[in-house]
């Protein structure tokens, strides 16, 4: 047996200048330069051995571009120096890291290359990569291993060493056909917990106890993959205790008086749900039912939109984390037989600059987090040839330990082609990746709290994505779906088959045998197998005529496809292990069987420490420097400009995106939301709306209104584009702490009833939704977080609307009310202030979005931007900004109360408020439109590059393009404009 | 649109040879992640080209029937060697499939190391050998999105000659139509001499980075203009195709 090593370096000797400045932040000064090589292993000890010849023709055909790189072969000595015994050679000029992918973690690399080799006629190759950093400076061995640690390697997925590596070739196992009995019979509630505890099972002790009497009942002990699959079903994450639990909810008033205690039957019953019946639109086509919500489009297709969260995984791996969110968000696409069309995320992160030394222990550092989050969402999407297009990044200490990774995915499909009923005798068939080790007990990892000690022990929970083989999934579902080769459908997301194959058979029961999924590598136990929570896998009821015509399209799409077994109609799941049974239980129990929660939820009004909280009033006393004020919330990282890092998504493919994340003449004002037309529809002017309302700092002070405000922040970027507000369906994601301590859950309760308050009084259904909950880092909860994602219709794509200023001398209209509403607002935050009202939701707020919808659809809108973090000020210098055009507005005509002073008008954040340009043609019948509304004419835009405000005939302060640009930008000179 | 009545085929079916090139007029290859480019862009579909379809691809480039490569299209092209395709040789087996090997023009890493979406102006280079692209008259505008698309040459004699053999045949310029010279974001990747798209020496063979196909409609112009189209390339060379 040979191994071969292949090096391949770029011939330019530049390196790399990121690695080298992170490395700085990292501490370590001394390092002057970083060059990158790739490495390719390759061993003939599975085939005929492998010439020298053959390695240079691999290298010529697909490892090396002779144009800008060079290789280096070697093979390797039987005796290879090894990390253990590593000596740091001081004199050297030059010190080598080599980090490799950890045995069983998916290397798409290699097995391209496997398959490229074999397809030029060398068979049995086996392959890893790795990659070396070549590092020169003055280093130690300490600062060698921080770099490795802290920037180059994570030991979550990757080994590294000082030196050369070792061929990180996975070792081959036997088959093991090893099934353990758990005795419970007779353990106390302590032992009980500790079974659980060990097994990481995230069982609580009720839950337990009802295992335990069900098995005491039969007379016998479950099997490892019973209570393997009792626990996932039963997790957070499959079924959602919480939002299900009886909650005696107890609030108290500002003045400490508590209302009378209120009994919960289930907040997604009582809020979310029933937010939905209550609106009764006839455009939901499936809400909260499949695996994503189902709106109409047009009168031939409908649109899915799901946003799922993926924040444990993000933290441990942000790459892969991201990777594999948006990966298991568009397979929910995908379930319900839509073809995915596009994406979006919003991320939450800990601040940048946090200095190394503040950093807690076992947390990755969140630049780190950040960077390694963005490159996975833009490489999944990217290759599945996705656009995403719409988000948000919000920076917040709270974050610092357990950063928030929401990903969306919108799919469209012909009206009435999702299939959704297995029938008896259905065979179980999956398609896609192969099963691993990779992602065992992820559904209840996502159910704990994340402490220090979860880096090294969750390792297995955390995946890479496979985009490619998704794409086939793709492509193969919508040939299928479009022959009607099956009955039911479903992804093999958290719990992997024990879930996906429970869910499907919920009625009939199934019958399968684990022998026949395809593996990975040899040497999974069956709970494993069973459990596995590998990517880019689908689950379909396939009745068994069509088996042969299902097998022909994965056969032309290189899909893997394997029949598990059946859909048995006794109502019991049955699991097999080579003919042998190893689980087996009634369907009624695993579903039915979790004993309900009950919990106790406290609430305080404006928060438990009351006495802190200033009034408005007294706040209007403080006078501040407004310019000043303004410049730094431009550069909020939370408001600041995105596009260092949205431009790495491709936001164009599919040629349907009518507005971009970035708008104005130079491509870089922000964009309210996202149009998109999809492909396929070209033949109709309908097009539709993607938007997201999300505002943490609020839900800090008062939770109520931050679920209102998210509402209205989704629904009024909508209507800025061109959204229908009549045809606006929401999304909620709630990210909490542990929900089993009361102030956690009250607050969860509290936003809950924000949820349906603010869906009645804006007509608009919730059609999906997702819980995470546990998102704590060592005892410190997040701050309970809100995401309203909104997708609307926009009934002409030839009336959108972006919010760059058009022209000089069109009118700049304020709509709606401002209000000294500065409680949790972005003002408060830099001031720390910490009380003051929180912005309540707006009157009538339908009529005006209607109002405001007519107008643009008469063609009388010229741009249009809401009002968000920042308020009026921040607004205006975006819109300035993007149309590379001055403004001056007078802030004594705005419609009101509660101005003691002018900040306030500035910088509240009150709910229900656009800032729109209207040519002075126009003006009369705008106002008409408007008649009865509140509105304000404020000024007017400038051909200058000044944008300032005055208060009646007093100039207040003014500020240049330049100076927006430098702050919102980070970028003096003004690159796109030559 | 464009005047063709275009059918979309997967590769295995081609190699399968249930379809052969031989049915059609003109060959795209469109833009994606073949193989998610774990090997590099398109390097790994240039070997399926060159070791499934070389003889038949070889007779269809031969016949003189247009090919359009865009994005990693045009990757896979410039890897299989059909890009810009000279010193071929009429060789088969296993030399010839691995003759990439000498290969002096490439794209690589963008030059700011990371994918990039944005939207960019083309120039046809007027004495290109990809002489259909004349009838194009304006400038195109359309979005580039790639990693991968920074075009280099191994030395500046592979430079030299590419342009004294007109084989250039798109540029990255300002709005104006003024080359790039470099300037980011006018030139989005570092290609050098801002070159967007390169012929083969028949001018059949056309291949560029940025996406035609994303502007074929007004409205989807970001800054509401009219005209400028990526529309006007695929009706340039369709009008070859069934000339």
């Amino acid at each position: 047996m040979t191994v071969y090593r292949v090096e391949v370096t770029a011939k330019d000797p530049t390196g790399d200048f990121g690695i080298v400045a992170a490395a700085h932040r990292l501490g370590v000064d001394t390092l002057q330069s970083c060059r990158k090589s790739r490495l390719y292993f390759l061993t003939d000890h599975k085939g005929p051995p492998l010439a020298t010849e053959q390695i240079e023709r691999l290298c010529a055909a697909l490892l090396v571009d002779p144009v800008v790189e060079t290789a280096l072969i070697s093979s390797l000595p039987e005796n290879r120096p090894c990390d253990i015994n590593y000596q740091l050679d001081t004199e050297a000029d030059e010190q080598v890291i080599e980090v490799a992918l950890r045995p069983g973690v998916t290397d798409v690399a290699a097995r391209v290359l496997e398959q490229g080799a074999a397809e030029m006629g060398i068979h049995g190759l086996e392959a890893a990569t790795a990659t070396q950093f070549r590092l020169t400076g003055v280093l130690s061995l300490s600062e060698l291993r921080r770099l490795a640690r802290g920037l180059l390697c994570n030991e979550t997925i990757e080994s590294y060493s000082l030196g050369p590596i070792e061929p990180p070739f996975g070792r081959s196992s036997d088959a093991r056909n090893y099934v353990e009995q758990i005795p419970l019979a007779g353990l106390d509630e302590a032992a009980l917990s500790q079974c659980s505890s060990e097994r990481m099972l995230s069982l609580d002790v009720r839950e337990m106890k009802e295992i335990q009497s069900y098995y005491e009942e039969i007379g016998r002990a479950p099997t490892d993959v019973e209570l393997e699959t009792l626990a996932q079903t039963w997790s957070e994450h499959c079924v959602h205790k919480t939002f299900k639990a009886r909650i005696a909810f107890t609030r108290y008033g500002p003045d400490g008086s508590p209302y009378p205690t209120e009994e919960i039957q289930g907040l997604l019953h009582t809020y979310i749900q029933a937010a939905t019946e209550k609106v009764k639109r006839s455009w939901v086509r499936s809400a909260f039912v499949d695996d994503a919500g189902i709106i109409e489009f047009d009168d031939k297709y409908d649109l899915a939109f799901k946003v799922e969260t993926h924040n444990h995984p993000s933290a441990l791996e942000p790459f892969g984390g991201a990777n594999t969110g948006i990966g298991g968000v568009v397979r929910d696409i995908i379930a319900v037989s839509a073809r995915p069309i596009a994406c979006t995320d919003v991320l939450c992160f800990g601040p940048q600059n946090l200095p190394q030394e503040a950093l807690p222990a076992g947390v990755l550092h969140p630049a780190r987090v950040e960077d390694g989050v963005v490159a996975g969402i833009g490489d999944y999407g990217n290759k599945l040839g996705l656009p995403t297009v719409n988000g948000a990044v919000i920076y917040d200490d709270g974050y610092l330990g357990n950063p928030l990774v929401f990903c969306g995915a919108v799919g469209m499909l012909p009206k009435g082609a999702h299939p959704t009923a297995p029938q008896k005798g259905d065979r179980v068939v999956v398609l896609g990746g192969r099963t691993g080790r990779d992602g065992i007990h992820g559904a209840t990892f996502s159910s704990a709290e994340l402490t220090q000690a979860t880096h090294v022990e969750s390792g297995s929970a955390v995946q890479i994505g496979d985009p490619i083989t998704e794409k086939g999934l793709i492509e193969l579902v919508e040939n299928a779906r479009d022959a009607r080769l099956y009955s039911a459908i479903t992804d093999c997301g958290a719990g992997g088959l024990s879930s996906a194959v429970g869910e499907m058979g919920e009625e009939l029961g199934a019958d399968v045998e684990l022998m026949d999924v395809p593996l990975k590598y040899p040497g999974l136990t069956p709970w494993e197998i069973w459990l596995s929570e590998a990517q880019e896998r689908m689950v379909l009821a396939v009745p068994p005529a069509n088996l042969e015509r299902l097998q022909a399209l994965a056969d032309l799409w290189e899909v893997e496809m394997r029949d598990l077994g059946r859909f048995s109609g006794d109502g019991w799941l049955r699991v097999r292990y080579d003919g042998r049974p190893v689980a087996e239980l009634p369907m009624k129990f695993l579903h039915e069987g979790l004993p309900l929660p009950r919990r106790e939820a406290l609430y305080h009004e404006g928060g438990p420490d009351r006495k802190s909280r200033p009034t408005g009033k007294e706040q209007g006393r403080t006078s501040l420097n407004e310019r000043a004020v303004l410049l730094q919330m431009l550069s909020h990282p939370s408001v600041a400009s995105k596009e260092r890092f949205v431009r790495t998504y491709d936001h164009e493919v599919r040629g349907g995106t009518l507005v971009r994340p970035f708008v104005g003449p130079h491509m870089d004002g922000p964009a309210d939301a996202a149009v998109l037309k999809p492909l396929g529809t070209w033949d109709n002017g309908r097009a539709f709306s993607l938007s997201v309302g999300i505002n943490p700092l609020l839900g800090k002070r008062d939770s109520y209104s931050m679920a209102v405000s998210a509402v209205d922040e989704a629904f009024r970027n909508a209507v800025a584009v061109g959204a229908d507000p009549d045809r606006i369906a929401l999304l909620d994601n709630f990210c909490w702490g542990n929900p089993t301590i009361p102030d956690r859950l009250g607050a969860l309760v509290r936003t809950c009833q924000g949820c349906y308050d603010a869906a009645v009084a804006y007509n608009a259904p919730f059609i999906s939704g997702k819980d995470s909950l546990y998102n704590e880092f060592d005892g410190q909860p997040i701050p309970g977080t809100l995401l309203i994602s909104a997708i609307g219709i926009v009934p002409d794509m030839r009336h959108t609307c972006t919010s760059d200023f058009k022209e000089a001398g069109n009118l700049i209209y304020l709509l709606g009310q401002s209000h000294g509403e500065l409680g949790g607002s972005l003002l408060s935050h830099l001031m720390g202030w910490e009380g003051g009202e929180a912005p309540a939701m707006p009157n009538d707020p339908l009529a005006r979005y209607r109002a405001l919808h007519a107008s643009m659809l008469s063609g009388l809108i010229q741009s249009c931007h809401d009002l968000s973090e920042g308020g009026l000020a921040v607004a205006l210098a975006e819109m300035c900004f993007g149309g590379r055009l001055g403004a001056k507005v007078d802030l004594l005509t705005i419609c009101g109360d509660g101005f003691p002073n002018h900040y306030i008008q500035l910088f509240c954040e009150t709910n229900g408020r656009h800032l729109v340009e209207v040519a002075p043609a126009d003006a009369a019948r705008f106002e008409e439109c408007l008649a009865g509304l509140p509105f304000a004419l404020l000024g007017e835009v400038l051909p200058s590059d000044q944008v300032i405000f005055t208060k009646g005939p007093d100039r207040l302060f003014q500020l240049t393009l330049n100076e927006i640009s430098t702050a919102w930008k980070g970028d003096s000179k003004d690159e796109a404009s030559n | 649109m464009a005047g063709g009545t275009p059918k979309i085929v997967h590769i295995n079916q081609l190699r399968a040879g249930a379809i052969r090139f031989s049915e059609f007029g003109m060959l795209v290859l469109p833009g994606g992640f073949s193989y998610g480019d774990a090997l590099g862009a398109g390097v790994r579909q240039a070997l399926d080209l060159q070791v499934f379809l070389q003889d038949e691809l070889t007779e269809f480039v031969d016949s003189g029937r247009p090919v359009l490569g865009i994005c990693n299209g045009f990757q896979t092209l410039v890897k299989a060697g059909l890009l810009p395709g000279h010193g071929r040789e009429k060789a088969s087996g296993a030399e010839q499939r691995t003759s990439t090997g000498n290969r002096d023009v490439t794209l690589t890493y963008n030059a700011r190391g990371h994918f990039e979406c944005r939207w960019v102006h083309l120039a046809v280079e007027p004495e290109t050998k990809a002489n259909c692209l004349a009838q194009i008259e304006e400038l195109v505008f359309c979005p580039v999105a790639h990693g991968e698309g920074n075009f280099q040459v191994s030395d500046d004699e592979s430079l030299e000659q590419l342009e004294k053999r007109n084989l250039v045949a798109f540029r990255y310029v300002d709005v104006n139509g003024e080359r790039a010279r470099g300037r980011y974001p006018i030139n989005p990747n570092g290609s050098v001499a801002d070159i967007a798209g390169i012929c083969n020496p028949a001018g059949n063979v056309i291949g560029l980075m940025p996406h035609p196909e994303d502007h074929v409609e007004s409205i989807q112009n970001p800054l509401s203009g009219s005209g400028r189209l990526g529309l006007s390339i695929f009706r340039a060379i369709v009008s070859r195709a069934s000339s």
